[in-house]
């Protein structure tokens, strides 16, 4: 495959005329075959084995630790006064995050007519349902008696109480629930009629069992299509007021306490652009490796992922800018708390993790302002590793800082993660790459359907208006616009 | 699923269904659809991999109610929104935090932005899977092999045998002359549909079996019963509290009660009145008040006296309190009866004592220290005095001056 990459010269940067989307020689045969060959091979790549069994044991080392946690009590972790948030919540701020990418690339970028979007937003949209899976992970098990989570819902009980309605963490369970599910549904939808490619094409009984259940019988039929994509735009539509809203509800957690640190107005727009910005890193993580692994490249081109790095360093200019404007903010407010909590996340006993966040998310993206740089593959991999670091960091900061160093001196501390904390972190890892490699194994990983119609056969005969094909009575001619 | 219908051995003996014809490309699909559309016929549809551009005129497809659809679940997911957070927080569990309004729209704002959104979403998926009568495995068009490109590069109409102008010579020869690639008819080859039976005798034994702790859920609310109540969490009932005079497995002298830490002492013992505060002097107890005696403290002693000592000791002291009647009938193994404070013994003792016993508690009675403040002991005290001196007294009491107007 990557023999007769080298002979099509579809990166070629011609102002003169739009650049082909995928790969200009393929037909809508190649598409279906490519991207259901992933799915329909006997046998996975060897690098699938070995990264899914890796990921397997770390998912089991994660729900080992859980297990131990729910037996013995959140003690197993570092949260301790004064630091009470600590690695759950840093880690469910990081995975949330990352969940953002998809939906953004599914909906904002649909909406505004990104047609590059449609060769790898199936890919960004399950990354996203596999990062909140491991988002909502942790405050579930952060409540302690986790048998009681259901507290957290509005459901009528004996004791005829009701969850507090004003308060942002109740705000949290909606926005990420929310989330998730119109998330989960947009994904499937979109999923729908490759499914059904699948089923047509499967082989095995239980495949054709499985697929032909999922695909739900779908025909392709023009007036289905017709709902489909009235109500696949109506999903993005309602997908991007929600995806923006999402992260701005997690920073509420922070920006509506009153700590020095937490309590300010920059931080839902902060929350949202760092949000974007560790999710293109996530999908620019998953995607190098995986479009060589499965032989994606003409359909995910370099084009794509040299799209989703100008994002990255965009979306790392405002962070940047974010992390600036609050020192700014510290001193305009004339507060000796904020100024100091900022000086001391600086200059502080924090300041090795401030300085990894600032050099992770704000210098090393800078590379990406030179062409040769964001479209090699080892630097690309190089800078998006950083800024998973990075934006890990920035929560860690953000949580950990203030809450060590509050208004009263008396309760002043430093937090120390546990080996269970290490592990958790690390083990959610692991049930991303879990379900994220049995994606890449069992399902349409890019969206075939939607790949088609921006292909130019889809268009090639286009006869303009209706009225125009009606006086077309010559049946099969073609005229060429 | 067509995957078995095609296995079907019936195959070409089924009724037909209808006629299919492939066409090379969108292109050729959209006219061929606008010559099917004007010739009249009803119960036909174009079927692509993607959703052809301009397929919608030229098929004559109205456009679809699912804005509508999403629009009023939207405003119901709002409604019960406002609803939920009026109703909860304002007016069935009022939650009142720093004074703040009960019901006020800025802090309700986000749940209502979700659930609108949330129950769109729900409009917009399960709205379009309705309308295009989805899920459904099994269609007869399902049973042509070729039809399955359809999935990945074909592009077929069909018209369906139940179409009021159907006729197959006439439809086969209308579409020969547009050019496809093929045509053929379908058919009916598995009428009862596609999902194996055993689905369904599983689906409705699961069913079943998802009733039965509903409708003991149902039983247990409209029934008495006489054991308590079931317990799923058991944690709070067993805890690991210390009680007096138990022995602690918890530290390593099996004491409960700690004795005092070292270096350390308790605010009494920093006395630096134990008249007042103890009711001692030199270690004795005090047989004098620390403080002048006088008509008000007498009255505050009566109030504080009615209060705290007259439900077991009576409002005349004689132990015969509204408690101290009602254990009596009840006849209570473990009571101590309230001591007759008239009585002589008590007459005799010390005010120290009485002050002490307030304080600290006596027998069964437990101690009023917490409670009653130091100068209102003192004042219960002189009243108990008073109690005594009033029922007890002989003539000698009166002064001789006053003698004449008792009788």
């Amino acid at each position: 495959m990557s023999n007769e990459l080298s002979s099509v010269d579809f990166l070629a940067d011609d102002p003169t005329q739009r650049a082909p989307l995928v790969s200009p020689d393929l037909e809508f045969k190649d598409v279906t075959e490519t991207v259901c060959g992933v799915a329909e091979k006997p046998r996975p790549p060897k690098a699938w084995y070995v990264a899914f069994g890796i990921s397997l044991a770390l998912t089991g080392m994660l729900f080992s630790m859980i297990a131990y946690l729910v037996i013995t009590g959140v003690g197993v972790w570092g949260n301790n006064s004064p630091a009470f948030w600590g690695f759950p919540i840093v880690n469910f701020v990081f995975w949330v995050g990352i969940g953002h990418a998809g939906t953004l690339i599914s909906a904002i970028l649909f909406l505004f007519r990104q047609k590059w979007r449609t060769s790898i937003n199936r890919f960004a949209e399950a990354m996203t349902i596999f990062a909140v899976v491991c988002a909502g992970l942790f405050p579930g098990i952060h409540v302690g008696r986790i048998w009681f989570a259901y507290w957290l819902f509005p459901i009528p009980n004996q004791m005829e109480m009701w969850p507090n309605f004003r308060s942002p963490l109740l705000w949290d369970v909606f926005a990420v629930g929310t989330y998730a599910t119109v998330s989960l549904l947009f994904w499937y939808f979109g999923m729908i009629p490759d499914l059904a490619s699948l089923r047509d094409r499967a082989k095995g009984k239980i495949a054709k069992l499985l697929y032909g259940i999922f695909s739900l019988g779908w025909s392709g039929s023009a007036r289905h299509w017709h709902r489909y994509e009235r109500a696949y735009l109506i999903l993005a539509a309602l997908a991007t007021p929600l995806v923006l809203s999402v992260h701005s509800v997690v920073s509420f957690d922070f920006a509506v306490a009153q700590l020095p640190g937490w309590h300010s107005t920059i931080l839902p727009p902060y929350f949202v652009a760092g949000a974007i910005f560790s999710g293109f890193a996530m999908v620019v993580t998953l995607m190098l490796p995986a479009r060589l692994l499965f032989g994606l490249e003409k359909i995910v081109t370099m084009r794509h992922i040299e799209n989703m790095n100008k994002v990255i360093l965009a979306t790392g200019m405002m962070v940047g800018y974010a992390y600036a404007m609050e020192f700014f903010i510290a001193w305009y407010s004339g507060s000796p708390s904020e100024r100091f909590v900022f000086i001391n996340r600086a200059f502080g006993n924090y300041a090795w993790a401030y300085w990894i966040m600032v050099s992770c998310n704000v210098f090393i993206p800078q590379l990406f302002w030179f062409k040769k740089l964001r479209r090699n593959p080892w630097v690309i991999m190089f800078v998006v590793l950083f800024v998973n670091v990075g934006m890990w960091f920035e929560r860690f900061v953000i949580a950990v800082t203030s809450l060590t160093r509050d208004f009263t001196p008396a309760s002043w501390g430093y937090f120390s993660p546990t080996w269970i904390d290490i592990g958790m972190l690390v083990g959610s890892f692991g049930l991303f790459f879990t379900l994220f490699l049995l994606f890449l194994r069992f399902l349409p990983i890019v969206a075939i359907s939607e790949v088609k119609g921006v292909m130019p056969q889809a268009h090639g005969h286009q006869d303009g208006g209706h009225g125009e094909v009606k006086e077309a009575a010559e049946a099969g001619a073609s005229t060429n616009s | 699923m067509q995957a078995s219908a095609n296995a079907d051995p019936k195959g070409e003996s089924a009724p037909v269904a209808g006629i299919l014809a492939e066409f090379d490309g969108p292109g050729a699909l959209k006219k061929a659809a606008v010559q099917i559309r004007d010739a009249g016929f009803t119960r036909w549809d174009c079927y692509s991999p993607f959703p052809v551009h301009g397929i919608d005129p030229a098929m004559g497809v109205r456009p679809t109610i699912l804005p509508w659809i999403i629009l009023g679940m939207g405003l119901t997911g709002l409604t019960i929104a406002t609803a939920l957070q009026w109703w909860t927080n304002g007016v069935d569990y009022p939650f009142l935090i720093s004074g703040k309004p009960l019901f006020g729209l800025p802090a309700n704002i986000p749940i209502m932005f979700e659930l609108t959104i949330l129950l769109s979403a729900f409009g917009a998926f399960f709205g379009a899977l309705i309308l295009n009568d989805l899920p459904k495995f099994y269609r007869p068009i399902f049973s042509s092999k070729r039809f399955k490109k359809v999935t990945d590069n074909g592009f077929f109409i069909g018209i369906e045998a139940s179409d009021p102008h159907y006729d197959s010579k006439k439809i086969q020869s209308l579409f020969r002359q547009m050019g496809p690639l093929s045509v053929e008819e379908f058919h009916d080859t598995d009428p009862q549909g596609a999902l194996p039976k055993a689905f369904f005798r599983v689906g409705i034994i699961l069913f079943l079996l998802g009733l039965i702790p509903l409708a003991l859920a149902l039983k247990s609310r409209h029934s008495t019963s006489s054991s308590p109540r079931w317990h799923f969490w058991r944690d709070m009932d067993f805890q690991p509290v210390a009680k007096a005079q138990r022995a602690s497995a918890f530290f390593p002298d099996g004491r409960v009660i700690r004795p005092q830490v070292e270096g350390t002492f308790a605010r009494e013992q920093a006395d630096d009145n134990p008249h007042l505060n103890q009711g001692r002097v030199n270690g004795k107890f005090a047989t004098t008040f620390p403080m002048k005696l006088s008509m008000e403290m007498l009255e505050r002693g009566k109030d504080r006296f009615d209060t705290y000592c007259a439900p077991c000791h009576g409002k005349d002291g004689r132990g015969q309190g509204l408690v101290a009647k009602r254990a009596s009938t009840l006849g209570e193994g473990t009571w101590v009866p309230p001591s007759n404070l008239v009585d002589p013994r008590i007459e005799k003792m010390p005010v120290g004592e009485i002050y002490q016993a307030i304080r600290y508690g006596v027998r069964n009675m437990p101690k009023y220290g917490p409670q009653i403040k130091v100068e209102d002991r003192w004042a219960i005290v002189a009243y108990i005095r008073a109690l005594q001196r009033s029922q007890n007294g002989t003539i000698k009491d009166v002064p001789e001056a006053d003698r004449g107007k008792l009788k």
